[in-house]
């Protein structure tokens, strides 16, 4: 994009949009992530929402922001601090400045600094002032401006107001050098009429605002990341997700069969997949969890790809029904996108604490799979993966999302359909001496025989059965074998699990962690390496079994910190297990590690384990 | 449909039952053995699902497919085998607290979704195989193990919760009376839509004579009021006859001499098909002792069942976007950018 200005160029950068919650900063920072997406960064978002009740316009409790981390090199997350925050309001700016980056950028739209808004977000004079020493202070009179650009136009105030944020976006469009035609074609595709037009106007007139005021003396531009070469799209944790389960479906050529009740954040999903009955998809919006989990199961004893997905309290609800699928060893995928608890907790926030309610959550000894993905993108392929894995082995699989990952975005190298996993599913018809609890001798699995199959009429039950005829029984004897043939089914699964890869490779220290802080500990990691540190890292994708190799990795090491969003549940799994006197790093505000958390935690255990 | 050459032995399956002796379920999973061969539903397509509680044991003793589930959520499996399954006769067997306590909700949403399942609720307004405590259909007053004074709830009846919840099919009928019983498991097959039969069910144990009166032949005449659809609501043997009044959804009782017309003297005619369910719910309120039972079918009408409006979505999606049901579009569709090597 040619500019008069001049041009400079930055290596990596995080912009935060923070905006009362009718601001449509969500949209904003999507937006802008596309279009980074597009002008070939790398990139990682963190979109953090309120409650989802809207709060009064203008207080601390509404606040919604999103932040965009862009580079030319690989990034892993949405980055510790901003270097750059656009504060749309007094409330925004008293939640989200003390994040700014000391001599970070701060944007701030003086139209809304009223006395009213002032007070409203808990100050008692101009807090503008005094942060002119600390950060480099941009005033921009945003309201008015958006008013300008849409003078001639017939709308409303509350019509016109609506749009400034997308002049905004065009504001940042121009200081970035990102294009904008991505956004009008979507704007196009959203909107028609005056409300079109009206975006459209903002969105130039806030990138011609940038380029001709004296505000901003150069704009900058981040070159291309030098990333593996393909073809990218932007993907969110729940988009990828539901896309796997569509993948599932096609790749093992068995109808998938989702049932769902609405709950945050997994309702995504359910939307999602309710627009693909083109695939032959059902999905099922239940009457509660319980229905949901069971109309699954029911599907899956029909011969369906049977899936539900949730959130920590819905998934709770599910637990006796799973432990029915656990007994009937039926193939079933329930996906808990975990979120800050217990009870209703924070919904809109993430954390990683339903870990052992996933094991040991339900009555009785009642193992089954727990799978839990590292990336947005990886979600695509834990769906894949876990289907699989139920299918072959009958039984229920955990996968375990969260919050963060479900929502945030990255830049993914769309996978090579061609390669992904076939597993085509091979229902049993064979009449001959058929059992329902007959094993196959390796896996431990008992077919999957589905009404409509003649000869292999059986019946079902939660009621303890007997190995090979199903039949109800309460002999002692029989109901120690089959607790331990459940064990071992899930156990052996173990054998053909690929060995946890260590992120670096030797050294003193091992961080260990699971699901979706893979980013932070990664990164955290990488660049205490780069350091010389002694520190290595591992992610944890399998849960239950563990990897086949993970004790022999952590005795290879000294020290072990485990790092979780959660108070020490992975902790005490991996001391219980292979006795490691693993340390823990534990967060629980709902929020993400930083980076600088667990780099923080590295240098002290190190330090400590030099003195 | 072709019939399939089965007899009634091919839907016995292996297990023992185990219910107590003269339980009220033993005639019940014997008539609907009966039934079955003359369904003209190839075995294997057969499901029967249940809950938990003695009558949820039934699957297990029907030599068919059979899923014996969680407490009150029966309706809810057979909802996703339905759904995914729609060529399955589906059966759920449930009882007044399973399907009425725990698992109110899910009977609630399985009847007005209209999936095309038949729903057996066996009612024997007594906790059996938790040993007598009392359940949501139980009189108020009852004596229970739980009740010692009396229970003070006030019951729920299974037939106006269904109409209530906009069921298409709902039909009373007693355990011990097979003809009758045979009857109306037929014409609940045959309902295109989620169909209710409530079972009056005798529990010797917990709660015995329940349904004494209905169920004995030398007294039924007086207290079971039997649908007919067309005939006038007219019961008591010779010489006693009496028929149903219903103004202003207010039922009444009119004595009739043997030879009225009951018509003439403003009795009502049963009708299964009216388009309000009011008249079905005036039947309903039909209590021992001040009125005689009903027993049969009290509403029969059509609506689309849930799982053809599945399919034809489908259907209708496929026709509109088939080509687009590929992985690589799907992966692709949207923004995307290459970058180059
Ligand atoms: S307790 Fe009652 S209902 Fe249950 S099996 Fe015995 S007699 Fe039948």
């Amino acid at each position: 994009m040619s500019t008069k200005k001049s041009v400079e160029e930055i290596e990596r950068v995080a912009i935060r949009f923070a905006g009362d919650s009718g601001d449509g900063m969500q949209l904003t920072g999507t937006k802008f992530s596309e279009a980074t997406a597009l002008a070939g960064n790398d990139l990682s978002t963190f979109p953090d929402f309120p409650a989802e009740i809207r709060a009064p316009a203008g207080s601390l409790a509404g606040v919604s922001g999103f932040q965009v981390h862009f580079a030319a090199e690989d990034i892993r997350t949405p980055a510790d601090y901003p270097d750059v925050l656009f504060a749309m309001n007094p409330a925004a700016l008293r939640t989200n400045v003390e994040d700014l980056r000391p001599g970070g950028m701060l944007i701030i739209n003086t139209d809304a600094f009223s006395t009213q808004n002032i007070e409203r977000a808990g100050y008692t004079e101009d807090p503008i002032e005094p942060l002119r020493d600390r950060y480099r202070v941009v005033d921009i009179p945003l309201t008015a401006l958006n008013r300008a650009a849409l003078s001639e136009l017939k709308l409303s105030t509350r019509e016109t107001d609506r749009c400034k944020n997308f002049f905004a976006l065009g504001l940042m469009y121009w200081l970035y050098n990102r294009p904008m035609e991505p956004t009008e074609r979507w704007l196009r595709t959203k909107f028609t009429g005056g409300v079109l037009e009206a975006n459209l106007r903002v969105l130039k007139a806030g990138h011609a605002f940038g380029e001709t005021c004296e505000l901003f003396p150069v704009s900058f531009v981040v070159p291309r990341a030098k990333i593996q070469p393909g073809v990218y799209r932007n993907i969110t944790g729940n988009t990828a997700l539901s896309w796997g389960i569509v993948a599932a479906g096609v790749q093992m050529q068995r109808p998938i069969f989702l049932g769902a009740y609405p709950i945050t954040p997994a309702s995504e999903v359910l939307h999602e997949l309710a627009r693909y009955r083109h695939f032959g998809i059902r999905t099922f919006q239940a009457e509660d969890e319980i229905a949901a989990v069971a109309a699954a199961i029911g599907a899956s004893f029909a011969g369906h790809l049977g899936i539900c997905t949730t959130s920590g309290p819905g998934f709770i609800l599910k637990q006796e029904a799973i432990g029915l699928a656990v007994m009937t060893e039926l193939p079933v995928v329930i996906v808990n996108i975990q979120r800050a608890g217990p009870s209703t907790g924070m919904p809109t926030k993430t954390e990683q604490a339903d870990l052992l309610a996933a094991l040991y959550g339900r009555n009785s000894d009642s193992p089954l799979p727990v799978l839990a993905p590292a990336t947005p993108g990886d979600c695509f392929h834990v769906m894949i993966e876990a289907f699989a894995m139920a299918v072959k082995y009958m039984t229920p699989v955990v996968v375990l999302s969260d919050g963060y990952i479900a929502n945030s975005s990255e830049p993914w190298l769309i996978p090579d359909v061609a390669a992904l996993p076939r597993n085509k599913v091979e229902l049993h018809s064979d009449p001959e001496n058929f059992e329902p609890y007959q094993r196959d001798p390796i896996t431990l699995a008992r077919p999957w025989a589905v009404p409509g199959t003649k000869g292999v009429e059986h019946r079902l039950t939660g009621l303890e059965s007997a190995a090979q005829s199903g039949n109800v029984s309460y002999l002692p004897e029989n109901h120690q074998k089959m607790v331990s043939l459940r064990a071992a089914k899930v156990a052996g699964i173990a054998n053909e699990l690929p060995p946890v890869e260590v992120n670096g490779g030797d050294g003193e220290l091992l961080v260990v962690g699971w699901g979706g802080t893979w980013g932070a500990i990664t990164e955290a990691v990488n660049r205490a390496r780069s350091e010389g540190l002694p520190v290595s890292s591992i992610q944890l994708r399998h849960l239950n079994p563990f990897p086949p190799n993970l004790g022999e990795v952590l005795a290879r090491f000294r020290r072990v910190l485990v790092c979780e969003l959660n108070t020490g549940q992975l902790w005490r799994m991996l001391r219980a297990e292979y006795l490691t006197p693993a340390e823990l790093l534990s967060k629980v505000e709902g929020q993400p590690f930083r980076i600088s958390e667990i780099r923080e935690r590295i240098e002290q255990l190190l330090n400590k384990g030099d003195a | 449909m072709a019939k399939v050459a089965l007899k009634t032995k091919d839907f016995v399956s292996n297990q023992d039952v185990r219910w107590c002796p003269g339980c009220g379920d033993y005639s019940i999973l014997k008539n609907v053995q009966r039934v079955m061969p003359e369904l003209g539903v190839p075995r294997e397509n057969v499901v029967f699902v249940s809950g938990i509680g003695c009558s949820s044991r039934f699957p297990l003793y029907m030599n068919t497919f059979g899923f014996h589930t969680i407490h009150g959520r029966a309706p809810a499996f057979a909802t996703g085998m339905k759904a995914a399954r729609p060529e399955l006769s589906v059966w759920v067997v449930t009882g007044d607290g399973d399907g009425l306590s725990i698992g109110g909700n899910h009977l609630l949403h399985v009847l007005r979704r209209n999936l095309d399942l038949q729903i057996l609720l066996f009612n024997n307004r007594v906790y059996g195989l938790t040993k007598g405590q009392y359940s949501p259909t139980s009189r108020p007053g009852m004596h229970s193990k739980s009740t010692p004074q009396g229970s003070i709830d006030y019951p729920v009846d299974p037939i106006a919760f269904a109409l209530g919840a906009g069921a298409t099919f709902v039909a009373r009928t007693i355990d011990v009376d097979a003809n009758h019983l045979q009857t109306i498991l037929k014409r609940a097959s045959a309902h295109p839509g989620t169909a209710l039969i409530e079972i009056l069910q005798n529990c010797p144990v917990y709660n015995d004579n329940e349904w004494g009166e209905v169920q004995d032949r030398k007294t039924r005449s007086d207290s079971a009021l039997v649908l007919e659809n067309g005939e006038p609501l007219v019961f008591g043997a010779k010489g006693g006859k009496r028929g149903i009044r219903i103004k202003d959804g207010v039922p009444s009782v009119v004595a009739l001499a043997d030879d009225d017309d009951p018509q003439a003297r403003g009795v009502a005619t049963h009708n299964e098909h009216p388009h309000s369910p009011s008249y079905a719910f005036a039947l309903a309120s039909l209590q021992r002792p001040d009125f005689p039972l009903p027993i049969g079918v009290f509403r029969a009408v059509e609506r689309p069942t849930y799982e053809s409006m599945v399919e034809q979505q489908i259907a209708d999606a496929k026709a509109k976007n088939e080509s687009a049901a590929n992985i690589e579009t799907l992966l692709h569709s949207g923004d995307t950018w290459t970058v180059e090597v």
